[in-house]
């Protein structure tokens, strides 16, 4: 259930900005986890519900995007499909992967300032 | 309404973060991979489900590598020490990480271990995690690689059930592969399926009990000892290298909008490294997520 401690740090990073900015409240925020993160959305919504109690997101409203892995072949371009082989078959190179597939990030938040 | 000074209506601001959610457990990470890399020591991450053969395969290893390698451990695990004092026993010196709750170990967990422990007087440091195909995989510890054992009894589909982990993998150890002739199990199947969720596979298949692979499993531990040896001593010929970075500049707007935007900076650094293929790896991996400069400038009003 390491979800509970990504949002703990989601937590105490957007705390960080409500100093910086001087807000007075959180209204939204928004994260990214890619596929390949290692993140269950629905576990970390709940654990965005326990956890912020108490805390400047106790209001506030959680989107997460969930990022679907793609993989392409670094030379051609061409994208493989999910579950086959991570290998371009005509360049025979190992593939890349998209960017975001493994991402897990804090994309975004709406802050109420005075 | 402003609550504070009665000037008025407050005001809604988006402010563009774009921020790593694990960025605290990455700078632990990088401060523990300078004190390995400082002291010439190849750490490795050792994942894998609860009874894959982790534990075994280090206490074989120990009894291949006698006098050619110096071994030493930290071991994860919810409750007991008993990992640590079967590594112990094998001649490994070894501490126990006990996690109570925790499903994984992070950079600071690991860096807190290496506290009064004398893992910087060996070659290779293991980091035995917590059992478990999940969690452990996105938390970087500061390690040089990750090495997955995979018992050949947990079923050939794995590696498609658990991309993550098999995605993040530098080695995959097949264990447990004496057991082979009593199951129905394919080993090529095995192959296959990792194939399909780590883009440049390497498997070994080994064997703590008959010794099978051990000789291949050693090799790959000097292949990966090589650069970093090499890099402790060596600090007259080296080469520039490049790391990617990402800062948050933020600017306020006329209409009073705070953004926060990322910005991508190459620092160009001397790097004193023998041999680039590790470092190759790294950067591959690296690539993935790297940004152009110009992507990161992405403004949302």
């Amino acid at each position: 259930m390491h979800e509970y401690s990504l949002v703990q740090a989601v937590v105490e990073r957007i705390e960080e900005e409500v100093q910086k900015q001087r807000a007075l409240a959180v209204h939204a925020l928004t994260v990214s986890v890619g596929e390949l993160g290692g993140v269950d959305p629905e576990l970390f919504r709940t654990a965005f519900e326990t956890f912020r109690q108490g805390t400047v997101c106790e209001k506030a409203a959680l989107t997460v995007r969930v990022v679907p892995a793609t993989w392409s072949c670094p030379a051609c371009g061409k994208a493989i499909e999910k579950g086959a082989v991570l290998r371009c078959p005509a360049c025979d190179l190992p593939a890349k992967m998209g960017e975001g597939s493994d991402g897990l990030t804090l994309d975004r938040v709406e802050l109420e300032v005075p | 309404m402003c609550t504070t000074c009665g000037c008025g209506d407050t005001e809604l601001v988006p402010v563009e973060l774009h921020d790593k959610i694990l960025a605290g457990n990455d700078r632990q990470a990088a401060h523990n991979r300078e004190h390995f890399l400082g002291h010439g020591v190849l750490a490795l991450n050792l994942m894998g489900s609860p009874g894959a053969g982790k534990t075994a395969v280090l206490e074989a290893t120990s009894r291949f590598a006698e006098g050619r390698l110096k071994l030493s451990a930290v071991s994860a695990d919810l409750a007991t020490d008993n990992d640590a004092r079967r590594l112990e026993k094998a001649g490994i010196p070894s501490k126990a990480i006990t996690t109570f709750q925790a499903c994984h170990l992070d950079a600071a967990m690991v860096h807190h271990a290496l506290d009064g422990f004398p893992w910087d007087r060996s070659d290779v440091f293991f980091i035995e995690n917590v059992g478990n195909l999940v969690c452990p995989a996105i938390y970087d510890l500061g390690q040089a690689a990750n090495v997955v054992a995979l018992s050949v009894t947990e079923g050939e589909d794995k590696p498609i059930k658990y991309p993550v982990m098999f995605q993040k993998a530098d080695l995959v150890l097949v264990t447990k592969c004496d057991l082979v002739p009593h199951l129905d199990i394919d080993l090529a199947r095995i192959d296959d399926a990792i194939s399909r969720v780590m883009p440049n596979p390497k498997v070994l298949r080994v064997s703590a009990r008959t010794g099978e692979g051990l000789a291949e499993w050693f090799a790959w531990l000097e292949e990966q000892r090589r650069p970093i040896v090499q890099g402790k001593g060596a600090h007259m010929h080296g080469h520039a290298h490049s790391h990617e970075h990402t800062h948050s500049h933020e600017h306020t707007h006329a209409d009073g909008t705070v953004h926060s935007h990322p910005h991508a900076h190459v620092h160009e650094h001397p790097h004193e490294h023998g041999e680039a293929k590790a470092e190759e790896h790294q950067h591959e991996r690296e690539a993935g997520h790297a940004h152009d400069p110009a992507e990161k400038h992405e403004h949302r009003h």
